[in-house]
């Protein structure tokens, strides 16, 4: 996960507050890089991503016409894998060119009493959406997730 | 949120005028520290939803409305097919029917204590709950057509439930006018090995005693005895409801443009109720509608058999089954005219006045059960529909406590060891596979469901007919 407080490292990943649920943050030197930390956290929303093994590989293709739909489309895409497959990933190799996303992701089926799943993600919304540019120079990836 | 941005109608009617975009007004049903303690968001996303095509009267918002997804969760609206009116996905939400249940045992508090950690062993071992606990039925391609056209009446029908259980179902446990062939495929498979299962987050499956009785003539007609027993179900449509949510809110997002529908907020996505993705939208959400009532029926039999293998021949009748996240279309009267609407509610429950032909005969006279979830340190109610003078917010109430404090800070105030070991003090225990998951829930990360109740009362929206606390709770 991402730093607290001070300067933040060039890439990483938090979670954020909203009302009932919780939103995802990711953040790295181009918006691969910030989409691969943004679903980290989404596996933080599950359980501790350091409990999770990055044993098998799943390749993950989605397109959308902007950015923002394109992180919401990985995040759900990353979410019917968990939910179809029963697994949790931890491992995320994410190439973009222009709004199209091709990655490799790695994980392992869940268990329940080693993970302690505290949610299941239903889904990643469009509220908080946003996918920019810094004026540092990162790209941030962001949204809530209805859990 | 301020007060002094409204106008107050009565003591529990703040109105905030049309104004910019808007073409109806924002109305909240609050108490006033209710309406002080909410989100400044809910107003915010209450006037986006006054500014959709076809909306009529007014975009409510109930006593425990909260910061939603384009519309507030506790949000009430209603759109005329025959004025462009629109049907949203944001306005149902991922988890489309997510609803409660409530069936009765006839046993007594006492005898129920007796075994309460084995038979709280015995529910958490049978009803699968929480990611990554599976239950035990695979659906075919068939299987899953028939669920989704048939709801509760196809699990009955497949020995999960007793055929009486149907009548004491919103839509007698069969929404008319599902689609299966609208549902994805992505969607079906996600549902493949769902059914029957509890879910996580707030969801849960509780055994709770009545402790108070507020209206005995109502408690009675729905066999809510004092010191007696009942049986109290929370889920929704599961994977399934998710996806069609997912699906349909892209789709509609990217399609706004092309039916002249300019969004406050892309998560308000809809469409014309006459468009073909408006159709094809209610046909769908309808098969998510099915998908719930089927698991709920299926999660509420697998807690009846498991009361069998205590108390052998044992029936647990069902008081009533409701959703809380649907659009369902509705004749109601809007200034003397009777219309046909798709009233949508979001995080709020249908709750029809007393002789609506659309409640189960037996309980017709005292009005619809109105069944709010609260947390699970502080108990749940029994409410019933109620018309003192005149429908308000097209026949809609509270559906529960809502949150005072978000997740994150929850896991951080508190341990999922001691709020087990408090409860349990306090004669209530917990089964969970995940204490974080348990800390997220605290009993203290909820608002006062007493209050938001007593708020519903007193703007008319429902009265209170009996409390209920928790003995057991099984939570994903």
């Amino acid at each position: 996960m991402g730093a607290q407080g001070g300067r933040r490292p060039r890439e990483g990943c938090e979670l954020f507050e909203h009302g009932a649920d919780v939103g995802v943050r990711g953040w790295g030197p181009d918006r691969a890089r910030a989409f691969a930390r943004a679903a980290l956290a989404l596996t933080a929303v599950v359980t501790d991503p350091a409990r999770v093994r990055p044993l098998a590989p799943v390749v993950i293709h989605c397109e959308a016409p902007d950015d923002e739909l394109l992180l919401v489309d990985w995040l759900n895409a990353l979410i019917w894998h968990m939910a179809t497959l029963n697994m949790l990933f931890s491992r995320f190799d994410v190439r973009i060119e222009d709004h199209r996303l091709s990655a490799t992701v790695w994980g392992e089926r869940v268990d329940p009493e080693r993970h302690r799943p505290a949610v299941e993600p239903k889904a990643a919304t469009m509220t908080e959406l946003a996918v920019r540019r810094e004026a540092d120079g990162r790209w941030v990836a962001q949204c809530v997730v209805d859990v | 949120m301020d007060p002094r941005q409204f106008e107050r109608i009565d003591a529990t009617t703040w109105r905030f005028p049309a104004q910019g975009r808007m073409r109806v007004p924002a109305v909240i049903h609050a108490t006033e520290p209710l309406l002080r303690e909410m989100d400044d968001k809910v107003l915010e996303q209450l006037c986006n939803v006054a500014t959709l095509p076809g909306i009529v009267e007014a975009a409510y918002a109930m006593p425990d409305a909260h910061w939603g997804y384009g519309f507030p969760i506790g949000g009430v609206a209603a759109f005329d097919p025959d004025e462009g009116g629109v049907v949203s996905a944001g306005g149902v939400g991922f988890d489309i029917s997510c609803g409660v249940r409530t069936h009765l045992t006839g046993l007594d508090r006492k005898t129920v204590e007796r075994i309460r950690d084995r038979l709280a062993d015995e529910l958490f071992r049978t009803v699968p709950a929480g990611l990554g606990r599976r239950g035990r039925i695979r659906l075919t391609d068939r299987q899953m057509d028939a669920m989704l056209a048939g709801g509760a009446a196809w699990a009955v029908s497949q020995g999960w439930g007793e055929p009486e259980d149907l009548e004491r179902i919103e839509e007698h446990g069969c929404m008319k006018g599902a689609e299966p062939d609208a549902v994805s495929r992505r969607a079906g498979e996600r549902q493949r090995e769902e059914m029957g299962t509890l879910g996580s987050g707030n969801h849960y499956l509780e055994v709770q005693v009545v402790d108070r009785v507020c209206d005995p003539e109502t408690a009675g007609a729905f066999g809510l005895r004092e010191g007696e027993v009942v049986v109290t179900v929370h889920c929704g449509s599961r994977g399934l409801g998710h996806q069609i949510g997912t699906d349909y809110l892209r789709e509609m997002a990217l399609a706004a443009a092309r039916h002249g529908i300019e969004l406050p907020d892309r998560e308000l996505a809809c469409a014309p109720i006459r468009s073909e993705l408006g159709r094809r939208y209610l046909g769908a959400m309808r098969a998510g509608i099915n998908c719930a009532l089927a698991n709920r029926q299926i999660v509420a039999h697998l807690a009846r058999e498991v009361f069998r293998r205590f108390f052998p021949g044992i029936r647990l009748p069902l008081l009533y089954d409701v959703s809380h996240n649907t659009c369902k279309e509705e004749v109601h009267e809007v200034q003397g005219r009777r219309r046909r609407l798709f009233v949508h509610r979001k995080g709020a429950t249908r709750a029809f006045p007393p002789g609506h032909p659309d409640i189960p005969e037996p309980l017709r006279p005292w009005g619809q059960p109105v069944l709010i979830g609260g947390s699970m340190g502080t108990g749940s109610w029994v409410l019933a529909g109620t018309k003192p003078d005149g429908e308000r917010a097209f026949a809609s109430a509270v559906h529960g406590a809502g949150r005072a404090i978000s997740r994150a800070e929850a896991v951080k105030t508190f341990r999922g060891e001691r709020i087990v070991q408090e409860l349990r003090e306090r004669g209530i225990t917990v089964r969970s596979v995940s204490m974080r998951g348990v800390a997220e829930e605290a009993p203290q990360a909820y608002k006062d469901v007493d209050a938001v109740v007593e708020a519903a009362e007193r703007a008319g929206l429902a009265r209170r007919v009996a409390h209920l606390r928790p003995m057991i709770v099984i939570k994903g």
